[in-house]
């Protein structure tokens, strides 16, 4: 039985009891326990099951490390699965449940698996659902879905926020053990702006649980004394249950800062993303126990000795009465005295090194406990929780010995350095024999822009496993000035690798050798990966799911490797790790987005007469990231309803358009003219003064890019007005020519898109409702088509446009952006009289339609040029060149071969559908039918009461009259004529009065 | 002019900074060559200052100079003053290339209050608030839209974002300012 112990524990605080349940069952704990901690002391081994065997899984780690014990924490906005319990501080009223099985964890049916391991193999994926084919997709597949995924997805909304911050310092140093904080203090003292972070709670790591005494105390004390120096400093920055997660170029550290985690629903941020740029980077990160591979390591019982004593020391929690341990070096020693000192047993420490005469394993002998030279275990006894081990020669196959009762097992492999940063940006490993270790090599370190060391890894980080030598490593890193904080711990004998146990285990034994815990992958697993070619650890990875999920084989990989380095008869540093690659440990979906949720997930754009769309009816259309209305409801009215309501409106009386999406880049200059030839495909420069003229803009392929209406405001000032989305992208593309091509010709632009409120008032009746305003001749006369004016207009300076886009006589009347709310009142107030009403975009997209306007983005799809849309009239025959004009001249733009646009009319009435093929004669190469042209912009229109169609049809504007077919669903077809583009007032005499 | 409105109308929110929007401010963008002796002339009658330094802004009053780009000036007057001193400026310029647009309704203006004011800021925008000097703009970015920002004030910066993105900006800083989240809150 784990339980806790009455007295000790450094992290908890006996005066604050908290509760929480565990599968609906009631448990105690105390304020610094993590949920691991605060499990194991109500003796709940036993926490989860695993994902392809369902096996028992209980705690392993204590840490970061921690692959078994997964739980789903929380309830409806706050639930979340995978929560590691070993990193999850305890909260009052905490609600946790076990995870991957059915239907209970005492009694799950999964369980069967694990009677079958013989036919789950690796792999087994790949060579068990091939036959029949048409199984994988109707049996196979939907049964593999409900099984995969360790925990269950969130039904609810987040009910937390999350935000980013900036950060910036000279040093970031991660990792807050003795490590870090002695780097942070020598580097603090230099005045550098520095920030040390830890992920869990509490500064020390592990020396504090490890006995090790600093400049003569014990770490615990020096510990105390260097956070409250540090703190002093202002140039130091601290942050604990802060994560670094990954490192990326230019020294862009993400570092993940769990808030309120441990008190939620306190209404602060729940994460926070630290987005720092540091200008170097310091990893105290320690290392991580490894288990050792012997039968039955995976029963909950089995635990890494650091965190056995980690358990004892810090949070008073013994993980049974009887704990026997087993290693292969003198480090875990300490645990068997942690475990003594708490007045516990160890039956005997199983030690497979033929000689075990440090001093560790002599203090240990000198307490009167076995030390069992040579030896290893042959088997853990047990199912749910351990009973006993039986023990074995190491040197042997396994035959068994003895059997020792007992309730834990406490192992340890030797250490591997945590180097996931210092790797993450190319930081390079060298394989340590005599430690059996990867550890960073400081010649080839990841480099910043200027080639220098962006990382410097320290202490156990750098494979430094003594405290006085982590210490002097860390100070001397920072070029810390004087002496490094001077330390004692007990000296260590040299570590024997193990990576099998016994080392001649047969098959039986090497079945039940786990190596991942979490993802069931064992000894045997790998070396049939290896028998069957998967000589790269990559593969090997992906093949067995080796270090695969939420722990990343953090305590599995590098044994995994060791027994496919042995299997394929080569040195380990030949076979080489995985890649490392961010997050550390996983991260939140919530932080990765940040602030972005909600009203403001990402930016509404809003012109100044947005809030009285939203208030009389605007049925919204996303622009880019304006909204737009689509068209504008009326009670008790559908959509299609209000946009016929609103054209008829135009037609017979006048409407208003909000057009002040549309883009407007003023340019300027001597040489203005000349840059705007060669960006439009028309004249520019002979615009006169007073005019505007309808132009289209090509990229260097000849494509048409964008359209709109340009206005030359004064001698050497032109104004060009661009699609809605097209404002930034063409100023862009303008400074782009500018800043790399033309540097040279004097052109200054400016995007003033948004200075100006612009409404469109289109209909016989605009003249009338404009003169209501008063202050500007708006007469024929005075201003005609394809003119501009600027004046005052009922008080407003306006600058008035008499330009059509729907055919009606049309005003385009642009105000200062502040100014634009009133001025849309005012116009509403005056056309009282004629019935004024909004329009909104499908409205003007079928009033253009049925005028045979062209429209960027459904006529034009980035493979449409001018010419095919019998745009010949606005490409200058005089200019010698403009952006398109050579590629148009190739041969095959110049085809007339190229589909066209015509108009096309359904022979009763009919909408085509959107985007319809014409189908022609005969088939192609692939066996498709040949198709000879397409739908690119299809309406009802309501002014002439049918269909109205264009398209793209090769030889079109030689085919008038002529119907062609457009097959549609369940083998309709629809027939079409080819007809003139320009359905309403061919001649223009609406829109010229 | 009285019907001219700035974007949210003046809009304010208390956390552990005060945010709001400031209203209507004039501003201009001047292009042109910033080392010139008419630009400089220029600049000094519309506001008062030099022409400033890169990245740098200067204010006298209730007018400033902010440097944007090698050749771009943002030159901020009171709303009311815009037109006049866009017409001034177009004249002082005269026979040298540049342009002179008003942009006072294409922006908005936000103030941020407080002790704390930059660790609302340093949620949103990629700065080091801790190096920005006296009297220095920065162009960067509000989340997910532009904007520059400066210290205007003891323990007060100003904000400028397009005018369309007043919403935007406002709820941004609203969420990083409620009380309880500073990053620093010692």
């Amino acid at each position: 039985m784990s339980t806790r112990l009455q007295k000790g524990g450094r992290l908890i605080d006996r005066s604050k009891a908290l509760s929480f349940t565990f599968n609906g069952k009631p448990m105690k704990g105390f304020a610094g326990d993590t949920l691991a901690s605060a499990m194991l002391g109500a003796d709940q081994m036993m926490v989860g099951r695993s994902f392809k065997y369902h096996r028992p899984r209980g705690v392993v780690a204590s840490g970061a490390e921690e692959p078994n014990a997964l739980v789903g924490l929380g309830e409806g906005g706050r639930f979340e699965p995978n929560q590691r319990t070993t990193t999850t501080e305890l909260f009052e009223g905490a609600v946790t449940a076990s995870q991957n099985h059915w239907p209970s964890l005492e009694f799950d049916v999964g369980a069967l698996n694990d009677k079958f391991y013989r036919f789950l193999p690796a792999g087994f994926y790949y060579k068990t659902f091939m036959f029949p084919r048409f199984a994988w997709k109707h049996v196979f597949e939907p049964i593999i879905r409900q099984s995969a995924g360790l925990g269950k997805v969130p039904q609810s909304r987040d009910e937390d926020r999350y935000e980013y911050a900036y950060a910036f310092a000279d040093l970031v140093i991660v990792g807050g053990g003795i490590a870090g904080l002695a780097a942070a203090l020598a580097a603090g003292k230099q005045g550098k702006r520095v920030w040390l972070v830890e992920q869990t709670a509490n500064w020390g790591g592990r020396a504090v649980v490890d006995g090790v005494q600093i400049e003569g105390a014990d770490a615990d004390s020096w510990v105390k004394e260097t956070v409250q120096a540090l703190e002093k400093m202002e140039n130091v920055t601290l942050r604990t249950r802060t994560m670094a997660s990954g490192l990326y170029d230019h020294g862009y550290l993400l570092a993940y800062e769990r808030i309120a985690d441990h008190t939620p629903g306190d209404g602060r941020p729940r994460h926070r993303l630290w987005r720092m740029r540091a200008g170097h980077v310091v990893t105290a990160t320690g290392a991580i126990e490894r288990p050792l591979s012997f039968a039955g390591n995976d029963i909950p019982g089995v635990m890494l000795a650091s965190a056995v004593r980690d358990y004892v020391v810090n949070w008073a929690v013994s993980p049974g009465d009887r704990t026997v341990i087993v290693t292969n070096n003198d480090d875990a020693y300490r645990t068997a005295l942690a475990l003594l000192d708490a007045g516990l047993v160890v039956p005997a420490v199983i030690d497979a090194r033929p000689e075990a005469k440090g001093e560790l394993p002599q203090a240990v002998r000198a307490r009167g406990v076995r030390v069992l030279e040579g030896h290893g275990i042959a088997k853990v006894k047990g199912g749910k929780r351990v009973t006993g081990v039986a023990t074995c020669i190491q040197a042997g196959e396994g035959a068994e010995l003895e059997q020792i009762a007992c309730d834990a097992v406490a192992m340890s492999g030797g250490w591997s350095p945590v180097v996931h940063l210092w790797s993450h940006c190319g930081g390079k490993l060298n394989w340590d024999d005599n430690l059996a270790m990867f550890r960073p090599d400081p010649k080839r370190p990841a480099t910043g822009e200027d080639g220098a060391a962006m990382v410097t890894a320290v202490g156990s980080a750098n494979g430094i496993l003594s405290a006085q030598d982590v210490l002097a490593d860390a100070h001397q890193a920072v070029g810390g000035k004087g002496t490094a904080p001077g330390a004692v711990s007990e000296a260590e004998e040299p570590l024997m690798p193990v990576w099998i146990m016994p080392q001649g285990a047969g098959p039986a034994l090497r079945f039940k050798m786990w190596l991942d815990p979490q993802n069931d992958v064992k000894v045997s697993d790998v070396q049939l990966a290896a028998r069957e070619g998967y000589e790269s650890v990559e593969h090997t990875k992906r093949y067995t799911t080796l270090g695969m999920a939420t722990d990343q084989g953090k305590i599995s990989n590098i044994n995994g490797l060791a027994i496919l380095s042995d299997s394929l008869n080569r040195a380990i540093p030949e076979t080489g790790t995985t890649t490392f690659r961010p997050p550390y440990t996983p991260i939140s979906m919530g932080a990765i987005a940040g602030e972005a949720r909600g009203e403001i997930f990402q930016p509404l754009r809003k012109t100044p007469m947005h809030e009285w769309h939203e208030t009389h009816g605007a049925h919204w259309e996303p622009v880019g990231l304006w909204r737009r209305p689509y068209c504008f409801l009326r009670s008790g009215e559908g959509v299609h309803d209000a946009v016929n309501r609103e054209i008829r409106q135009v037609r017979n009386s006048v409407g208003l358009l909000d057009a002040s999406t549309l883009g407007k880049i003023l340019v300027k200059g001597p040489e203005a003219g000349k840059f705007l030839d060669m960006l439009y495909t028309n004249m520019m420069s002979t615009l006169p003064v007073g005019k505007c003229r309808y132009g289209l803009m090509c990229n260097e392929n000849g494509f048409l890019s964008d359209d709109g209406v340009v206005v030359r405001l004064t001698e050497d000032t032109w104004l060009c007005h661009t699609t809605t989305g097209g404002a930034d992208r063409i100023h862009g593309w303008m400074e782009d020519w500018l800043q790399c091509e033309w540097w040279d010709w004097k052109v200054y632009t400016a995007n003033v898109t948004e200075q100006y409120a612009q409404v469109a008032i289109a209909g016989p009746n605009a003249r009338k409702l404009l003169d209501k305003l008063g202050g500007m001749d708006l007469s024929k006369e005075a201003l005609p088509f394809m003119e501009w004016r600027e004046g005052t207009l009922g008080g407003f300076r306006a600058r008035v446009h008499r330009i059509s886009f729907s055919g009606e006589l049309s005003f385009e009347v642009a105000v200062p952006a502040s100014e634009g709310r009133a001025f849309w009142d005012a116009l509403i107030a005056a056309g009282e009289e004629f019935g004024v009403m909004p329009y909104g975009t499908e409205a003007m997209h079928i009033m253009r339609a049925e005028k045979g306007f062209i429209m960027i983005g459904d006529e034009t799809d980035g493979t449409v040029i001018p010419q095919d849309l019998n745009l010949q009239w606005a490409i200058s025959k005089k200019k010698e060149d403009y952006l398109g004009k050579r590629a148009q001249e190739r041969s095959f733009m110049a085809s007339p071969d190229r589909w066209k646009l015509v108009g096309l009319e359904t022979l009763d009435g009919a909408v085509i559908p959107d985007g319809a093929y014409a189908v022609a004669e005969g088939y192609n190469a692939n066996g498709q039918r040949n198709m000879q042209g397409r739908v690119t912009s299809t309406y009802h229109s309501p002014t002439l009461n049918k269909g109205i169609a264009m398209g793209l049809v090769k030889h079109g504007p030689d085919r008038m009259g002529e119907v062609i077919d457009f097959p549609v669903d369940n083998g309709k077809v629809v027939k079409a004529r080819i007809v003139d583009p320009v359905f309403y007032d061919k001649d223009g005499e609406k829109q010229n009065v | 002019m009285s019907k001219a409105v700035s974007a949210l109308g003046g809009v304010s929110h208390k956390g552990f900074v005060e945010v709001s929007e400031a209203g209507l401010q004039g501003m201009i963008t001047v292009r042109g060559d910033l080392a010139s002796a008419k630009m400089k002339k220029a600049v000094k009658a519309a506001t008062g200052t030099a022409v400033p330094e890169a990245r740098r802004i200067v204010i006298a009053g209730d007018k400033a100079a902010a440097w944007m780009s090698p050749d771009e000036l943002l030159i901020m007057v009171p709303y009311t003053e815009a037109l006049a001193t866009v017409a001034a400026l177009e004249e002082a310029l005269a026979g040298e290339h540049h342009i002179v647009a008003d942009v006072s309704d294409a922006r908005a203006m936000f103030r941020i209050k407080g002790a704390k004011a930059s660790q609302a800021l340093l949620k949103l925008c990629p700065v080091d608030f801790e190096t920005l000097a006296e009297g220095e703009i920065r162009r960067t970015r509000a989340a997910q839209v532009a904007a520059a920002l400066w210290k205007s004030a003891e323990d007060e910066f100003s904000l400028v974002s397009f005018r369309s993105a007043a919403g935007y900006v406002f709820g941004a800083l609203e969420v990083s300012a409620r009380t309880g989240s500073e990053p620093f809150p010692a």
